[in-house]
């Protein structure tokens, strides 16, 4: 196909989409040609699922515009989108469960017939599109029954059948098995042969070079380039997805470490969609030590969190903290074992927003360290949260105020100042600075560099590699439920890092 | 996306004196409402109103019956705060009355010789136990197998109405006595419990004050509280933290299912002196009002829980001296719930045109 | 105590029928709730709804002279009822559960209070022709199942009728799907273009019409006066029954004809003095409930939003 010739099916000019604190898409300008697979590359928070919002309609932006086969168009919803055929496969499947295939599909197009339901259309179309693109699944199946690679069919269908010339696809692969990822890039083929668009979402490599013809990058909300995938390679498209200035270590002092104090052997896990999100993952921090895990989230690293602190079982495998066996302790026992938890979730997990910020400082230990004769050592809590909130630098006008009026660099001050000041032998960190600005990500980077000097083991859990590379000794890669790659800090690049995170052989 | 044309606006920073105002209105709007429905009945509003004062707080004696009915309501209630501050919705406080008051009328009626302070403590502790026993079945349910507690409870409260039905009709049954009427044995006057004032106030409505400080320093000052308080604000986080959850939950039945059985206790031991049928008489349904009005804070329990009785009480004598039909109790108790609800939205949101 | 007498084809007869009978109230007040709950509204206040049909429907008779114009009365307040519910839980979106209690207390408290307006402090209590017996030819004179099932009022048959149509409706008509989609995932419904208020007040208002058919059968069918509560936590049945029923509106029908069948049952045991309390068979169908809820807690979870309000852009 001569896209040269070809006029753009979408195009975007100019989009700016501003969310409160931060700028997801800076001035982005993209366009996609009729019968083309285009990719959208880039690590998490580079503004690319924003940008396909905007694209469908659920997001407005504050300047640029749209143009639709030339024609610039206002899309205020969905609906619009899907009226001009445009159409989108969320990560998050909007499907619903006990419905039939044909059902979910028919489900509020005028196909649906007035009154009685009639599914005969929707199964004529599935048939058809089963045909055409090789998108096969039983119409008659009830769609929890369905497998995720089937589901995602469904999606797919839904859109063809609501007449999408356009289809966006959000992360398709990362629910996907091997085989259903060489599947979808078939349909994905054989779409474009049709003159349809494509645009997929993706943060892997491999797969972009595999079934795109063109790709764009973003990076921190703007795009770094659009190419050709003829003329680029997987370890070029990691560098421009990632690169950036690196900050050297230069705080970290060698340290000599101590026993183990984390010991992970063969964990398999299933994630919360049923399939298997650890595949045999083995690793150990040892005391005093900060190993660092790199990876793109979603590859188990939320799931490797989980079932090492006890909130989530695993289907095979051992977890040892110190030399104490907790493969079937519960939270409460492994904290007494010494393990301390960082959070991904601040807000949802980490803290309870409606309790004072005193009432969270003691949430592991109220019940150990702060209690005497059944009733809360009210005086000990009030000195044991001043200390924290002085030495983590925790700003707030009363620690009786609720934790929601905390911003989020001053929870997460708060948060490790309560796993820390308990000394824990191992602490989880997972994505400690998301969404951090500068001076309390610095802070938090101190904090964990000083525990780690006072003996405690860390895995930092983190998709961010400046942090990674700077804090760490020991450098993990975490890439679809295992453990890809491991070097010491000194010798990891930023170019190798990225290869392994996006699935490509180093 | 609107049927009525109306939509939700947060409210950019709703103010905490709104906030404390909202049952206080609430209440006044619940005045209101008995005005019009009284006007409706042919009666006058105003003398009704003061008929139903002068029943409730008018002299000593009426004062006494408000504050037995107070403290009913104040013990259920308590009971209906620690549940739902744990995010469990016990709606079975019929039941666990009842189980509370057969175990209390039981154990009176066979510990005969027992000095009464001793048989008082006791009665407390078993129907307590039996309330909790009650409780916990749901709870257990709920911690273990996930079932909805609502549906549970409800069909406990049945399962305790028919065994109270049966046993005073048949086991627990007062032998020969004139009329038929179901019950039980009277207990003996030894064993009732003191009255205060020369009213029909019983050891009970101190009992239900001091369990209001009672809860409120266990929910706020012992980990025990702390943890219920955690589990109904955030349960995934109080996992996290390494709170048993289901532990927790099952906890909560427990003591809102003694305190229920608590108040059965009193019903009996305090006004009726036997076992008899309709024992909770609604009260399973009206504490979680009174819990609700007062924002499941006991201080303010304790107020909403004399505000209902006053209402109840105030009524039953408007009817007798006015003449004007009663029944309105219910639907006051109805409106105030849907009016609070209201009053929260309001609280947060403005409704706007959408 | 002459236990032959309970093979008789008589005590059979009367005991299917009176069973049939007992159920239709709990029938029609049970279908109501499961459209409330497949669209996602837990309603807990069936109870409220019920009397209140129970007394509208009565007060109607009396007033039109006519029973089915008192039905539609009936109807008519169970549909106000049912909108009252669902302007708290879809349009102001608060505690579903709360809001359900409010029902509650406001229908009973209500439906008594506007009795007594109606009609004074009476000695005798007004009575009714009501709805009388009908009798379908034929049909009502074949052995046993004529007199079970073809003698009957007409809110009988029509409880009956409404079942497999209403079961119809969830499952085969383009409405039914989107019923089940906004019980189940209303984001992806509204994504869909499907008005999801729209569809609970729909159902709501559905649930609380049925609910007071299912009160107005006691009053004017069945006992043919009206008395406070009258309806003896039938409501609250009702919710427990689609629980059993697993959302189902055959088996939600089948539950109900089980707690017909208990009551029917132990009214004979209390008539003929046998030895068993009839309270144990009268609290069977309420620990069956918990049973049967607990062996198949893991399989029946319901819709997936039952209880949850539903907001665009959350979630």
């Amino acid at each position: 196909m001569d896209s040269s010739e070809a006029a753009p099916l979408v195009d975007l000019r100019g989009i700016v989409k501003r969310f409160p604190g931060v700028v997801a898409n800076d001035h982005i300008s993209l366009s996609v040609l009729p019968g083309e697979v285009h990719a959208l590359l880039g690590e998490n928070g580079a503004g690319k699922t924003t940008l396909m919002n905007v694209l469908y309609g659920l997001y407005q932006p504050e300047e640029g515009e749209i143009f639709y086969r030339g024609r610039a168009v206002r899309l205020a919803s969905p609906r619009d989108a899907i009226r001009l055929g445009i159409g989108m496969v969320h990560q998050h499947f909007m499907l619903v469960p006990p419905l039939t295939v044909a059902e979910n599909v028919v489900l509020g197009t005028p196909a649906c017939g007035r009154v009685i339901l009639d599914v005969a259309r929707a199964r004529r179309s599935i048939a058809d599109l089963g045909d055409r693109y090789g998108l096969t699944v039983n119409p008659d199946a009830s769609v929890w029954q369905l497998s995720v690679g089937e589901q995602q069919r469904v999606e797919i269908i839904k859109a063809l059948f609501r007449g999408a010339e356009v289809l966006i696809l959000d992360e398709p692969t990362s629910v996907l098995t091997p085989q259903e990822v060489e599947g979808l890039a078939q349909v994905l083929r054989r779409m474009a042969e049709e003159g349809k668009a494509v645009i997929f979402i993706s943060h892997k490599l491999r797969e972009v070079m595999a079934v795109s013809h063109r790709v764009t990058v973003l990076r921190g909300g703007r795009v770094v380039s659009t190419l050709a995938t003829s003329e680029t390679s997987e370890a070029k498209l990691a560098a421009l997805m990632v690169g950036r200035e690196l900050v050297t270590g230069a705080r970290r002092q060698p340290h000599p470490v101590g026993a183990k104090a984390l010991n992970v052997q063969g964990l398999q896990a299933l994630g919360d969609q049923g399939l298997l999100a650890l595949k045999g993952v083995s690793l150990w921090v040892n005391e005093g030590e900060i190993v660092g895990l790199a990876g793109v989230s979603g590859n188990g690293q939320r799931e490797l969190a989980e079932v090492v602190c006890g909130l989530r079982k695993a289907m095979a495998g051992h977890v040892w903290i110190g030399g104490d066996e907790v493969s079937r302790a519960s939270p409460a026992e492994r904290i007494r074992a010494g393990l301390a938890y960082v959070p991904e979730e601040r807000k949802r997990i980490g803290s309870i927003a409606d309790f004072s910020i005193a009432e969270n400082v003691i949430l592991e230990t109220h019940q150990s360290t702060f209690s005497r004769w059944g009733l809360l050592d009210q005086r000990a809590i009030d000195a044991h949260v001043s200390e924290i909130l002085r030495d983590y630098d925790v700003r707030t006008p009363g620690s009786h105020n609720l934790a929601r009026t905390l911003s989020g660099g001053n929870l997460q001050k708060l948060i490790l100042g309560r796993e820390l000041s308990r000394h824990p032998r191992m602490l989880v960190a997972a994505q400690p600075t998301r969404g951090l600005d500068v001076g309390a990500t610095e802070y938090v980077h101190e904090r964990l560099l000083a525990a780690r000097e006072q003996g405690t083991g860390v895995l930092l859990i983190s998709e961010d590699l400046d942090e990674v590379m700077s804090l760490a000794d020991r450098i993990l890669v975490i890439y679809e439920g295992k453990i890809v790659g491991e070097m010491a800090s000194a010798e990891a690049d930023v170019a190798t890092l990225g290869l392994l995170m996006g699935g490509a052989r180093a | 996306m609107s049927v009525l044309g109306l939509r939700l606006e947060k409210r950019p920073s709703p103010s905490p004196a709104l906030r404390a105002l909202a049952p206080v209105a609430t209440a006044v709007l619940a005045l209101a409402a008995s005005g019009v429905l009284i006007r409706a009945a042919g009666g006058d509003p105003f003398e009704a109103m003061a008929a139903i004062g002068v029943g409730a707080f008018g002299n000593l004696q009426n004062f006494g019956e408000t504050m037995v009915k107070a403290a009913a309501l104040i013990l259920v209630g308590l009971g209906m705060i620690v549940a739902f501050r744990t995010q469990v919705a016990n709606i079975g406080g019929e039941g666990q009355i009842i189980m509370g008051a057969i175990a209390g009328t039981w154990l009176g009626l066979t510990l005969i010789d027992v000095h009464p302070a001793v048989l008082f403590a006791l009665v407390i502790l078993i129907s307590f136990a039996a309330g909790a026993f009650w409780g916990a079945i749901a709870g257990w349910l709920k911690a273990r197998l996930q079932l909805n507690e609502v549906i549970v409870t409800i069909m406990l409260n049945y399962l305790a109405i028919y065994t109270l039905n049966w046993l005073v009709r048949g086991p627990m049954r007062a032998p020969g006595l004139a009329g038929g009427f179901p019950q039980s044995e009277a207990l003996a006057q030894a064993a009732w419990w003191p009255r205060l004032a020369g009213t029909r106030m019983h050891v009970g409505v101190l009992l239900a004050l001091a369990l209001a400080i009672l809860v409120t320093v266990f929910l706020t000052k012992t980990p025990w509280g702390y943890r219920l308080r955690a589990v109904g604000a955030n349960a995934q986080a109080a996992r996290y933290g390494g709170i048993l959850v289901g532990r927790t939950i099952l906890l909560a039945m427990v003591i809102s299912g003694g305190l229920a059985g608590i108040a059965g206790a009193g019903e009996i031991y305090g006004l009726h002196h036997r076992l008899l049928d309709g024992i909770s008489s609604g009260y399973g349904y009206t504490g979680i009002v009174v819990a609700l009005l007062g924002k499941l804070n006991p201080y303010a329990t304790v107020l909403a829980g004399i505000f209902f009785a006053a209402l109840a009480v105030g009524m039953e004598a408007m009817q007798r001296s006015l003449g004007t039909p009663f029944a309105l109790i219910a639907s006051i108790q109805g409106l105030v719930v849907l009016m609070m609800l209201l009053a929260d939205v309001l609280v947060e949101y403005r409704i706007r045109k959408a | 105590m002459d236990w032959s007498q309970f093979l008789e084809e008589a005590f059979l007869v009367s005991l299917l029928a009176g069973a049939l009978r007992l159920s239709t109230p709990i029938i029609l007040a049970g279908l109501g709730e499961v459209y409330a709950e497949r669209s996602g509204v837990l309603n807990l206040g069936v109870e409220g709804v019920m009397l209140m049909g129970a007394f509208a429907s009565f007060w109607g008779t009396t007033v039109t002279g006519s029973a089915w114009l008192g039905l539609l009365i009936g109807m008519l307040a169970g549909a106000a009822m049912g909108a009252l519910m669902a302007f708290f839980t879809v349009t102001l979106k608060v505690d579903q559960v709360i809001s359900g209690m409010g029902i509650y207390l406001l229908g009973g408290g209500m439906s008594s209070f506007l009795y007594r307006i109606a009609y004074g402090v009476r000695m005798l209590p007004p009575s009714i022709e009501g709805l009388s017996g009908l009798t379908i030819p034929v049909l009502s004179d074949l052995p046993i199942i004529g007199p079970v099932l073809f003698q009957h009022d007409a809110l009988v048959y029509i409880a009956l009728i409404l079942v497999p149509v209403l079961g119809f409706i969830l499952s085969r008509t383009t409405l039914g799907l989107k019923i089940r989609a906004v019980g189940e995932n209303p984001e992806a419904a509204d994504t869909l273009g499907i008005n999801v208020d729209a569809t609970r007040y729909l159902c709501v208002i559905l649930g609380g019409v049925l609910g007071a058919l299912g009160g107005a059968y006691i009053s004017i069918a069945h006992l043919k006066i009206f008395a406070d509560n009258m309806t003896v936590g039938r409501g609250f049945i009702a919710v427990a029954i689609v629980y059993f029923g697993k959302w189902r509106p055959f088996m939600t029908f089948v539950g109900a004809l089980v707690f017909g069948s208990a009551y029917a049952l132990q009214l004979w045991i209390q008539a003929s003095g046998a030895p068993i309390p009839h309270q144990l068979l009268l609290m069977l169908p309420y620990a069956l409930t918990i049973v049967i809820l607990a062996v198949v807690a893991r399989q029946a979870r319901g819709p997936a939003a039952l209880t949850r309000p539903f907001r665009r852009g959350e979630g």
